[in-house]
């Protein structure tokens, strides 16, 4: 009885901590200490964590951070432990810390919370001050204010140069397996703006995780179709990045494809916009 | 002319031998009826003959082709199915298929002779009617009237008036009866003595997978045969009605 | 005869008339139909030819082999709940395409993946065919096809969660109910010389499947040669029905109504049936198509929910009427 009233108050306890360290309040975790054994679950607190995390604070990653195709870290996860996001591996790892995102499967965390492990979910990033604020959490989260504060100054300062507002700017679709595109609203829409290109596919009404139908695609005739990089293996919904209307409208245009810089909001979102926008250069023959 | 001709014709299912050595000669112009207790090989004699399944010895009609088989023999299985509400009409036309090319339309002969079974067994009424919304009696004789249709030289027919009413058990032996008076064949087996003695002009009786008598009615059921294959006795009187022939008593 | 086919061939050629001009781009009718002939290599140009005429002629071959399947498996079993979606034929093709797919086998060989299909399908018709028996009794045949069709189902599902490709686990729905969504010329010529071999098998066992009507026995005496005419239905509907699959997924039902609401028509002979079927499983999918994309445009509705829509009522009531009859 009194045992168990201890441990739903240490339980209570925990929560509150967790819920105060993932508001924006700096003072509680700042007073907390630093943790030690932090874990992550989820591809973008995984690579937020590889570029702030102190030497070995970080035991684990997703193993999604080891994929090449989606990590942009994929080479330093490689030196990491992985796990597969399950509670009870998660749990036999005993962390201090356990880092998710806000879309991470909810039954996972809630055991790992009931289990007196303390998680953090982080919002998904949609604007480039998004990234910026994640970064500045993921620092306070793990007590190295300093080290993502020089992350931050960096993406700053590379941030400003690529504001420069575009003359000509040539109309792009992205089109993503199964069809699906991204609207002005998402972090992979704002890339594609800030690299000098109109989104085509938000200018006709299709907004995010919405399917462009092949027709539509074939009518808006975009001057550039973004696609991403196919798996292994066969799927019909990457089959459909091949589909002869997308071919047509690569021939004689310039390909480009997205990769791991797209997916989570890291400082790795401008080396997107970078390589895009000279693509761009490139399309209309202007020099940045 | 023999139509079917048999000799040493043995079948073995599943090691058993369920036909021994049947020698038998059928000519034109006979009403043959087959009888023989439940499990004397019966219908496995027919479909031996006719080739349907493996045996040992020689049958005329397993040794020819299947279209050519087919325009020799015809043969009215027991089990009278007919799996489609097809019209009567379409169903007789069927045993004219042995005599059709593939994708030709019927010929005026063909429309001739399926006419001829349909008037033959009574069916004029019934000729657009789905076959399968018929009673068990009418599709009987739906499907004599396919086999007749077919016009082969000899008619096999397994139990072809089990199940019918007096009137047509009458009539369907009269109708077969009738073809051999026009020179066709038919073997039929049966289980109604009385029937077969009246309507056959011949009688050949199985037991245990033998042919124990061939010949006139009159010689074919004498008391010991009955007694030694059947088990009962009967009375049997040549009348001026014909022959009457009536079981008894089961013998214990 | 003629008073069926003429009607329903109109019918097939209005749908897939409607079929050519339904879709998100709002193309009208003469645009596209001069985009389609005249080729001016413009945006309609290319919707018309790459993305509308291989759905349609795709929706015309594939509904019209799975209505000729059924009619022909009807037939020979002497049921009417064959079809070959039901019984586990679609989902054993399904198997056979997931298999040749996620080997590589599909991505070397251009003919692996209907060829592939068809091996699955052949498996799986010989599977029912020899658990159900030879004539094909309403509950032996749908137990088999029940259990081939788990079988197969849990099988591509296995397959596609061991697939490296992400996306690959998400397909099930495809492959258990079937579309046609953003299919090319390509998969038109993937399917067609299958087809063609099969529905050449199919709409020859005519003859055959009349006698039947009447049982094994009778048909075999009126001179029809039952194992040859077995082995033509085996590998005939293994080919329409895999080569099918292969682009489409397996697609239920179409089989199965249709043939049931031309029997009556056709005065139930099968022969006519198999032509009659072809025409109207044409029309069923062409139409089921023009649905899916009407119903929700922006969606990849799959077919199988249409035709199941449909289907599945029917069944439930052909195995009323036949509990009735003779289970």
């Amino acid at each position: 009885m009194s045992d168990f009233v201890r441990s739903s108050e240490r339980i209570r306890r925990i929560i509150a901590r967790a819920i105060l360290a993932g508001a924006v309040i700096i003072g509680a975790a700042a007073r907390a200490e630093a943790p030690a054994r932090v874990v992550s679950i989820n591809l973008c607190t995984d690579q937020l964590a590889m570029l702030i995390a102190g030497e070995g604070q970080l035991l684990s990653v997703s193993h999604i951070a080891r994929d090449r195709r989606v990590s942009a870290m994929a080479d330093l996860a490689a030196g990491l432990d992985v796990n597969y996001g399950r509670a009870e591996e998660i749990y036999m790892l005993r962390p201090d810390l356990v880092l998710a995102q806000e879309y991470s499967p909810r039954a996972t965390l809630a055991m790992l919370r009931r289990l007196g492990i303390p998680v953090v979910t982080l919002p998904d990033a949609a604007t480039f001050g998004d990234v910026r604020a994640n970064m500045a959490e993921m620092g306070r989260l793990l007590g190295r204010e300093d080290a993502a504060a020089a992350l931050i100054a960096e993406y700053d300062a590379r941030l400003a140069a690529l504001r420069d507002e575009a003359a000509e700017r040539p109309r792009a679709v992205l089109y993503q397996a199964s069809g699906y595109t991204s609207g002005g609203d998402t972090l992979a829409g704002r890339i594609l703006i800030a690299a000098g290109f109109a989104n085509a596919a938000a200018a006709a009404d299709y907004g995010t995780g919405a399917k462009i139908p092949l027709e539509v695609l074939a009518m808006l005739a975009p001057d550039l179709v973004l696609t991403s990089e196919p798996y292994p293996g066969a799927s019909r919904s990457e089959e459909m990045l091949r589909h002869p209307v997308v071919a047509a409208l690569r021939e004689g245009r310039r390909a480009a494809m997205t990769d791991h810089d797209w997916i989570c909001g890291t400082p790795f979102v401008l080396r997107a916009v970078e390589h895009l926008a000279a693509t761009r250069a490139a399309m209309t023959g202007t020099s940045e | 002319m023999t139509l079917l001709s048999l000799r040493d014709l043995s079948v073995s299912l599943h090691g058993r031998a369920v036909l021994r050595d049947v020698t038998l000669e059928i000519g034109a112009g006979e009403f043959v009826g087959l009888i023989g207790p439940n499990g004397a090989g019966k219908t496995t004699l027919m479909r031996a003959a006719l080739g349907l399944i493996p045996a040992i010895g020689e049958s005329n009609l397993a040794q020819l082709l299947q279209g050519a088989r087919a325009r020799r023999a015809a043969w009215m299985p027991q089990a009278r199915e007919i799996a489609w509400p097809v019209s009567v009409e379409d169903v007789v036309m069927l045993g004219r298929m042995p005599h059709r090319d593939r994708g030709r339309r019927p010929t005026a002969q063909d429309r001739a002779r399926v006419d001829e079974a349909i008037a033959w067994m009574g069916l004029e009424e019934m000729r657009h009617r789905g076959a399968t919304r018929l009673s068990g009696g009418e599709q009987a004789r739906v499907l004599i009237a396919r086999a007749l249709a077919q016009e082969a030289p000899l008619l096999m027919a397994d139990e072809p008036i089990a199940g019918l009413d007096p009137a047509h058990q009458i009539m369907t032996m009269q109708t077969f009866a009738g073809l051999a008076a026009h020179g066709r064949s038919v073997l039929v087996s049966l289980h109604d003595l009385g029937i077969a003695a009246r309507h056959c002009t011949r009688i050949v009786m199985l037991d245990e997978g033998r042919l124990v008598a061939d010949g006139p009615p009159a010689e074919v059921l004498t008391p010991e045969r009955l007694a030694h294959v059947f088990g009962i006795t009967a009375w049997y009187r040549q009348t001026a009605d014909g022959p009457v022939y009536q079981p008894l008593e089961v013998i214990r | 005869m003629i008073r069926v086919m003429i009607p329903l061939a109109l019918a097939v050629l209005a749908l897939f008339a409607a079929s050519l001009l339904t879709g998100p781009a709002g193309i009208g009718v003469r645009d596209g139909l001069a985009a389609l002939v005249a080729g001016d290599g413009g945006p309609l140009t290319l919707i018309m030819r790459e993305i509308r005429l291989p759905r349609a002629i795709l929706a015309l071959m594939i509904g019209g082999s799975l209505g000729l399947a059924g009619a022909a498996m009807q037939g020979y079993l002497r049921n009417p709940l064959a079809e070959p979606g039901l019984i586990g034929v679609s989902g054993s093709a399904a198997l056979g395409a997931v298999l040749a797919l996620q080997t590589g086998l599909a991505a070397s060989f251009a003919l692996g993946l209907p060829l592939m299909a068809l091996a699955g399908a052949l498996i799986g018709v010989m599977l029912v065919m020899l658990l159900a028996g030879p004539r094909g009794a309403s509950l032996t045949l749908i137990l088999a096809g029940i259990a081939v069709s788990a079988l197969a189902g849990a099988l591509v599902s296995l397959v596609l969660n061991l697939s490296p490709n992400p996306f690959a686990a998400s397909e099930m729905m495809f492959w258990m109910m079937g579309s046609l969504a953003d299919r090319s010329m390509l998969h038109v010529w993937l399917a067609a010389p299958l087809m063609a071999l099969g529905a050449g098998l199919l709409l020859t066992l005519g003859r055959g499947l009349d006698a039947l009507t009447l049982g094994e026995d009778a048909a075999e005496a009126m001179g029809v040669p039952l194992s040859r005419l077995r082995l033509q239905l085996v590998i005939g509907t293994a080919c329409v029905v895999g080569a099918g699959t292969a682009v489409a997924g397996a697609i239920g039902f179409v089989g199965l109504v249709v043939p049931h609401i031309l029997r009556p028509l056709v005065g139930a002979r099968p022969s006519r049936l198999l032509w009659a079927s072809t025409l109207g499983g044409a029309a069923m999918l062409l139409a089921a198509d023009i649905a899916v994309r009407l119903i929700l445009p922006e969606r990849d509705l799959k077919l199988g929910v249409v035709t199941a829509l449909v289907g599945a009522p029917l069944f439930l009531h052909l195995i009323l009427k036949l509990r009735k009859e003779r289970i």
